[in-house]
Parts: structure tokens; sequence; C-alpha cells
């Protein structure tokens, strides 16, 4: 190998070295072996580590060449190794001076027992090296494998660690549906069994196996040859089913499952919301939290039977909370009209925060309750059903939520939707072609804020207590990181998002503690690699390339230009 | 012009604008009248002013060493970092735990205490530095051609990325900042009395800013700063290394953070994983306030924002009567924030930036 092949080969290893390191010293191994995905065999914390030894030996094969020859394997195998090297430090001096502890407090016994799979310092760090060199190995060997077979293998091995690590929901639903024994024999308290895994193991090996040999050419040939009288039929079909199990849902997957789904909903409420300003309009709101905490309040405070109530129903706080937010869209939008890009998230984060020091003082107290908060929320009725459960509330807000896409997808398609991003693209332009960019701004911020304000009355109604602690800056972080992960602008990438950054974690509590590093990570990643997010409009997706082929052609003309110039 | 029709060229926009400032300058002319004229809340003596005014003054100082680091960045990139907060906040979190907790054990600090501070700053220093070269090379180099949202969103997450990390590295619990005898208790300069940590903390942030000050106008490397923020295309033509030289940007900036952040445990005698997001954002007040992308801009905005955050609030804020007026403090700092950005966003002495690339 050449001696650039070595130094790929050593940046890979000790950067993901660093990666197992880190994950080790600020306590996510230790938290994660909590959960066992297979039981007995594989917890997640395990996957922690192992999936950047098995990640370094497959980016050690360069690009491109699929044929592995000795020499990469052995790359793998270095690069296994290399990866270990940090932790295998860490163990050394965690053993040999306990008192780190009182310096890096994850840095304990426990996590050196968990790394060195319990067997003593010495025999540990050699399984553990052995373990990751192999991992190593196996990854930069996956090139051997012709495609064919290499992608069913990998897609199934994916679809299973998944549904490992969301045991709980299936097990869940089988709860409903089987005798307890039956469910014991596939799913442990936290994770599945081993029988279980080669069951779902097999199956979707099968199921991918088929797509990728035969499915996926039938599927688009079939598209194909649809003429578009059949294709609308198909997709009314596929809206139809979707219904049918969006309406069926709570009642499958029980009280848990349907209160995640609840928060889901809501988080997606006001994604949509924030979807208008920021990936329709493209204006940076970082205040946004404000909105939905002013839907909170009112609702709270005109229902509440307390004492700072006024005990209202419930239908009639809903109207007023959705018009109190939009005024305060409005309100708060007036002095940021000429305000443009970050200095616009600035201004918009002092006014959340402005707002939310506001709701905590003793100035606003006898009116919002301070710290104490509010309340018993009234709850909603309509005659012979009070909404209490989670299965009610999740009509309430799965028919919120199908309005507020119903009208974000129109307001899209229409006349306002095109000024909108016309804004976005270019406010000199926009104002040019004779765009009215204050109404156009202030119909961005009225609309965003209507829908914070619903979700936020839906949100008070939810849980019966309100306090100022639910809302936080991280609110709006987390409304900003659903709409840029979800893919800017896209309407079902907003649903994604929701799903995934809200949705996963409630349902993966272990990752609470380390929830917001994770956000972090993934939005610096999501910029790195995938800037459009995961499912995006496609017009974002045409521009992010159109500006990635813009580039090069730029720099294109420039060497161009500078050649020429050398040479004349 | 007649009246009338100068009145029809406003707008409605601005007239709502004019009226919000109205609002404000009255609210506040009227609250320092009844303080100091009518006596409504509570009395204070001269001392008590002597002491707002020097606390004031002292927590300027740090703002303004804090927002230097806003100002230069903004200055070469256009962007705001985000992250710089937690660039304040790992080296003080660090320090603290590492150095300053050791060397207080064993008795070191007492014996010592100069040796102490210089060796407890320079591990700060180091480490504010480290996390913000990391930062740059992962979160905003590759993204230099980017829109200029995605550098903003890489930030904010850089900014949870290394709070939640220096949270998982050292927990989540408030440390105790040992701070040496000889700082404490009162010292007596001019017939005014100080509390000694605020005299010291005024007096170094206001070294250092001279320093750094010096630094960008006297040094080779301080023109190369100075050229790329100037254009960065002539300046690689003249020979600069831009991308080292913005690297080098980002150091001094965390730097100067650094020293901020063990000032700041001096005072406050603690640090925790989440000191760095509010600091950060009023040092970023601090820098607009005073225009941002200029050096002595940030000191002077620094040092304003820090007396009108102590002396605001008791007052005009007490002399409206508002009952617990000290809760609003960060109050009156973001509104002072937003005022500026909609009424001068060109800051104090800044040029007029706002348009031409915000």
């Amino acid at each position: 190998m050449t001696r650039k092949e070595w130094s790929h080969l050593i940046r890979i290893g000790l950067l993901m070295g660093l990666a197992v390191l880190v994950v080790s010293v600020i306590g996510m191994v230790e938290k994660f072996n909590e959960r066992a995905l297979i039981v007995g065999y594989l917890t997640l914390g395990q996957l922690l580590l192992y999936i950047p030894a098995l990640y370094a030996g497959y980016t050690s094969v360069p690009a491109g060449e699929h044929r592995a020859m000795p020499q990469r394997l052995l790359g793998g195998v270095v690069v296994g190794l290399l990866a270990v090297m940090p932790v295998i430090l860490l163990i050394l001096v965690a053993s040999s001076w306990p008192g780190i502890r009182s310096y890096f407090v994850n840095i304990s016994p426990n996590m050196v027992k968990i790394l060195t799979a319990g067997k003593g310092v010495g025999p540990g760090i050699g399984l553990l090296a052995g373990e990751m060199a192999a991992l190593g190995l196996i990854g930069a060997a996956i090139h051997l494998i012709p495609d064919r077979i290499r992608k069913p293998i990998v897609t199934a091995i994916i679809f299973t660690v998944g549904f490992a690590l969301f045991s709980d929901v299936s097990l869940n639903i089988a709860n409903q549906l089987f005798a307890r024994k039956t469910v014991r024999v596939l799913f442990g308290t936290k994770g599945i069994t081993p029988l279980a895994t080669v069951i779902v193991f097999v199956i979707s090996l099968v199921a991918a196996s088929l797509w990728t040999w035969k499915g996926r050419e039938a599927y688009a040939r079939r598209q194909a040859n649809m003429s578009s009288e059949q294709a609308k039929r198909s997709q009314r079909i596929a809206t139809t089913v979707l219904m049918i199990v969006l309406l069926t849902l709570p009642w499958v997957l029980g009280v848990f499952l349907t209160d995640v789904l609840d928060r889901v909903g809501i988080f997606i409420l006001m994604a949509l919301g924030l979807n208008i300003v920021v990936g329709f309009a493209g204006l940076l709101d970082l205040g946004y939290v404000a909105f939905y905490a002013i839907g909170a309040y009112v609702t709270a405070i005109m229902t509440s039977t307390g004492n700072l109530g006024m005990g209202l129903s419930f239908w009639l706080a809903v109207p007023v909370a959705v018009v109190a937010a939009t005024m305060a869209g409005i309100i708060l939008g007036i002095p940021v009209l000429r305000m443009r890009g970050d200095y616009l998230a600035i201004v918009t984060l002092g006014f959340g925060e402005i707002i939310r020091v506001l709701v905590r003082s003793d100035l606003l107290k006898p009116v919002i309750g301070g710290a104490q908060g509010i309340l018993n929320i009234g709850r909603p009725t309509i005659p012979g059903l009070t909404f209490t459960t989670p299965q009610h509330f999740y009509y309430l807000i799965l028919l919120a939520c199908l309005l507020a896409w119903f009208i974000s997808g129109r307001l899209r398609d229409g006349r306002i939707g095109r000024r909108w991003m016309a804004v976005r693209e270019d406010e000199d332009v926009a104002e040019a072609v004779g765009i009215n960019l204050v109404i156009t701004k202030l119909l961005a911020f009225a609309m965003g804020a209507a829908f914070a304000g619903l979700a936020g009355s839906l949100f008070a109604a939810r849980v019966g207590t309100i306090f100022p602690n639910s809302f936080e800056l991280l609110i709006s972080i987390n409304v900003l990181c659903i709409v840029i992960i979800g893919g800017i602008g896209s309407l079902p990438g907003v649903v994604v998002g929701a799903f995934v950054l809200v949705g996963l974690p409630e349902l993966l509590r272990e990752f609470d503690e380390y929830r917001m590093l994770m956000y972090g990570a993934l939005l610096i990643i999501m910029m790195l690699v995938r800037p459009e997010g995961l499912w995006p409009s496609p017009i974002t997706r045409r521009e992010m390339h159109a500006a990635e082929e813009n580039a090069a052609a730029v720099e294109a003309e420039h060497s161009s230009d500078i050649r020429a110039a050398v040479e004349g | 012009m007649t009246l009338t029709q100068r009145l029809r060229g406003i707008d409605w926009i601005s007239a709502a604008l004019w009226v919000f400032r109205a609002v404000i300058i009255i609210l506040v002319i009227v609250g320092t009248v009844r303080k100091l004229f009518l006596g409504v809340g509570t009395q204070y003596t001269t001392q008590d002013w002597l002491d707002f005014i020097s606390s004031g003054l002292s927590q300027g100082g740090l703002y303004a060493l804090i927002a230097l680091g806003y100002t230069m960045v903004y200055g070469v990139l256009f962007m705001i970092n985000f992250a710089h907060g937690e660039f304040f906040m790992s080296g003080a979190l660090t320090s603290t735990m590492l150095v300053a907790s050791t060397l207080s054990r064993s008795g070191f600090m007492n014996e010592q205490p100069i040796i102490y501070l210089v060796i407890v700053t320079v591990a700060a220093v180091l480490t504010s530095m480290a996390v913000a070269l990391l930062t740059e090379r992962v979160a905003y180099r590759p993204l230099r051609r980017a829109p200029r949202l995605v550098p903003l969103i890489t930030a904010i997450g850089a900014s949870f990325f290394w709070q939640y990390f220096f949270r998982g590295l050292f927990g989540s619990e408030i440390k105790p900042f040992p701070v040496p005898a000889i700082l404490e208790g009162w010292i007596t300069i001019a017939g005014i009395t100080f509390l000694k940590v605020r005299f010291v903390t005024l007096v170094a942030s206001l070294i250092a800013l001279i320093l750094l000050y010096l630094f960008i106008m006297k040094t080779k490397t301080g023109k190369a700063i100075r050229a790329v923020a100037e254009d960065k295309d002539v300046a690689t033509l003249m020979g600069i290394d831009v991308d080292r030289t913005i690297a080098m940007t980002f150091a001094v900036g965390a730097g100067m953070a650094g020293i901020a952040a063990i000032l700041w445990a001096l005072v406050f005698r603690q640090a925790h994983f989440y000191m760095g997001f509010v600091p950060g954002i009023k040092a970023f007040t601090a820098a607009v306030l005073g225009g941002i992308g200029s050096i002595p801009g940030a000191a002077l905005g620094g040092l304003f924002l820090g007396l009108i955050e102590a002396v605001g609030p008791p007052l005009f804020l007490e002399g409206l009567g508002i009952p617990a007026a000290h809760q609003l403090k960060d109050v009156t700092a973001f509104t002072l924030l937003v005022l500026i950005l909609i009424f001068r966003p060109q800051g104090i002495i800044g040029e007029r930036l706002a348009e031409k690339k915000a």
C-alpha cells in the first residue's frame, strides 16, 4: 500500500477511535447499555461501540473500488484496531486510577466493566480489540459481496436492529393481540429474544431480496404503464387506507404510544406553522415558542376552574387563543419587518426570552401565576364525552394537524405562497416586481403564530396544568430542527422530522439525557451531508443541487480563466 | 416641503416604530423622574448607587471580552457565531474541574495566588481555543460557500452539542470555583469602595481589551485579520492564507472568551454547563450595541450594556412601580438589543453594515 493509503487508514481509524472514546467518556455507552436489543446478546451500548469500527472498516476501502483485495481486508483490521486504541488507553487509565471519577463523572468502574465485558482488564482488552478488528474486517469485506446479495442483507440487518430498538412499539401491539405466553417468547422486558431476532431477520431478508431482485422493477414498470386515471384511483385508495390507519391507530397502539403520538402531533402542528415562516417565507424565527406560550396561557386562563381562571368552555377558548397568538405574531412582526437573516433570528430570540422572563416574573404573577403556573385547566367536552385520555386527544390533535396540513398546502400553492417564495429568494427583486413586502411578511408571521397558538391551546388542554418551564427556548430550537431536518419548506418533511426528533426520543427514554447532544450533532451532520433534509420539497432539492452545480461551474470557469491568463 | 406632505411621506410602519420608540423613551423618563424626585420604591444611598455602577461596569467588562469574539468573527465571516457562548463555558468548566479544584485542594492556591490565577486562566484559554478551532474546522469551514442560513444552523447545532458534551464529561451539577483568599473582601480607591473581585475583573478586562487592540492594529497577524475582514479575495492575492487567518480569528476570540470565563468564575464563584448561553446572548447584544465588526465598539457596547443592566432596573423599572424589578434585568438587556437592531443596526460607532451585508 502506498503512503497516501496508509495515512487515509490512520486518519479514519483514529477519527473513529475518538468517536468511541467520546461516547464512552460522556457516559453514553454506560447509559445505553441498560437497554438490551437482543436479550443476553447485544445491548444498545455495545452497538454504540461497534458501529464506529464497522463504519471505519467500510470507509477504509476508497470509494469506487469495490474489488476488495487482501490488502483491503488487512486495512479493515488495521482501522478496527486503531479505532479501539484510545478506548483501551481509557480502560487502562480508569482501572489503575479510580480517582479519575472526581474529574470526569462518567468514567466509572461500571463503564470499565462494560467495555471489558466483565472479564477483567487484560482479557477484556484483548476481547474488545479482537471484536473491533473483526468488525473492521467485516466492514471492509462488505465490499467483496456483489451488490445483488449485499443490499438485501444490509437492509435486513438494519431492519432487525431497528425492530429491536423499537421493540416497545411492537410489544405494546403484541400485548393486545396475543396471549402473554406467546409475547414472552418473543420479547424481553427491554429488547427482543434471539428467536424473535432470527424470525425478523429471515422475514426481512426474504422481503428485501424479493424487492431487490424482482419487486423494484415490477413496481417501476407498473407505475410507468399506469394511465392517469388509474394513477388517480390508486392514489385515492392509498389516501383512504392511510385515513383508516390514522383513525384506528390509537386503539391498536394503546395508551402509552398514543400519548407519544399526541406529543408528536402537537410538534407537527407547530412545525407546520414555523415551516410557513422559515420554509416558505425564509424568515428565521427563533422566538417561535412565544406564540405557543400565548396560545397555552390564553386557553388556560379562559378555561381554568382554579382561582386564576374564568371557567369558560374550551371551544370558546380555542378561537380566542388562536386570534391572540395571531395578533401577537403581527405585533412582534412589525418591528422586525426590515431585518434580514441572522439579525432577524437574534431579535426574535430576544422577543422569546423577554416573554419567558416576563411570564416568570412577579410583574405578571397576579394574572398568569408566575412560576406556580396555572392549574385545573378545563377539558374539552362534546355532548356525551369529556376529552380526558390520550386517545380522545389524539383525534382532536389529528384533526388540527390535518387542517394545518391542508391550509399549508393550499397557501403554498396559491398566490400568497408564490409571494412568500419570491421574498425568500430575494427581497429586493420581490419588491421590485410589485410584491408588498409588509403584507407578505406579516401574513407569514401571522399564519405561523396562529398554528403555534392552536398547538399551545391543545397542549394546555391535554396536560391540564401549565408552568413557565414548558415554554423554554428549547421548544423553539426543537421545532426549528424539525423543520430543517425534515426538509425545509416540505410538508411531509415536517411530519418525518417530528417523528424522528420528538417521537424517537420519547420511545427511547435512554436517549433523554443525550437528546440535545444528538440534536446538535444531527444538525451539523445534516447541514454537511444532506442540507435539503430527510424529505425535501422538490424545489429545495433542485435548488441545493443547482447551487452545487453552479459552484462547480464557477470553479471550473475560474480555473480555466486562470489557466488562460497564465498561458496567455 | 410642508408638514402635511411630510406626514404623507411616512408610511405606517415607520409611524408604528416611532410610536414604539416614543413609548419606551417616555417610560424610561417617567420611571427615572418618579424614582429620583418622587422617591418611588426602595430608597438607595449614594453608596448603593456606586455599587450598582461599579458592578455594572465590571460586568460590562466581561461582556466586552466575550463580545470581541462575536465582533471579530462577524468581521471576517459575516456570520453570528452562535456557539461562542459555549467556547466561554468550555474554558470555565474545564479549568474549574481539572485545574482549579486540584490546585485549591493541594493548598497551592493560597500559597501562590498569582501563579494560580495565571495557570487557571491559561488552562481556560487553551480549552476555549481548542473547542473553537474544532468547531470552526468541522462545522463552519466546509460551509463557507453555503447559503447564509446554513452556518447559522450548524452554529446552533454546535452550541447544543458542546453544552451537552461538557455536561456528559463533567456532570450536570453546579461546580464551585475556588477563589483565592486575597481576592476576598473590599478595596477602597479614591474614596470609593469596590468589591475586590469586581475591581480586579474590570482592570483585567480593560488590560485584555487594550492588548487585543494592539495585537490587531500592530502585529502582522492582526493586519492579516483586518485584510481578510476587508476583502477575502484580495487578501488571497496578497498572499494571505485565508483559512489560517480565519482560524486565527476564532482562536483569538475564543482566547478572550477564556479570559472572560475565569473572571466570570471569580465573580460568581461557580461554573456549570449551561453558563454560556445567557452571557453569549448578552455579549452579542454588546457587540451589536457598539457596532458589530468594530473592536472598540464591542468594548464600549459591553460597558454600556453592563451599566444599563445594573442601573436600569433600580432606576426606571422600580420608578414605574414594577415589583421585584431585579428579575427583569434580562428584559432590560434584551429590550435594548431589540431597540438597537430596529433603530440603529450600525450600533454606536459601527459603520453601516446592516443593509449591505446582513
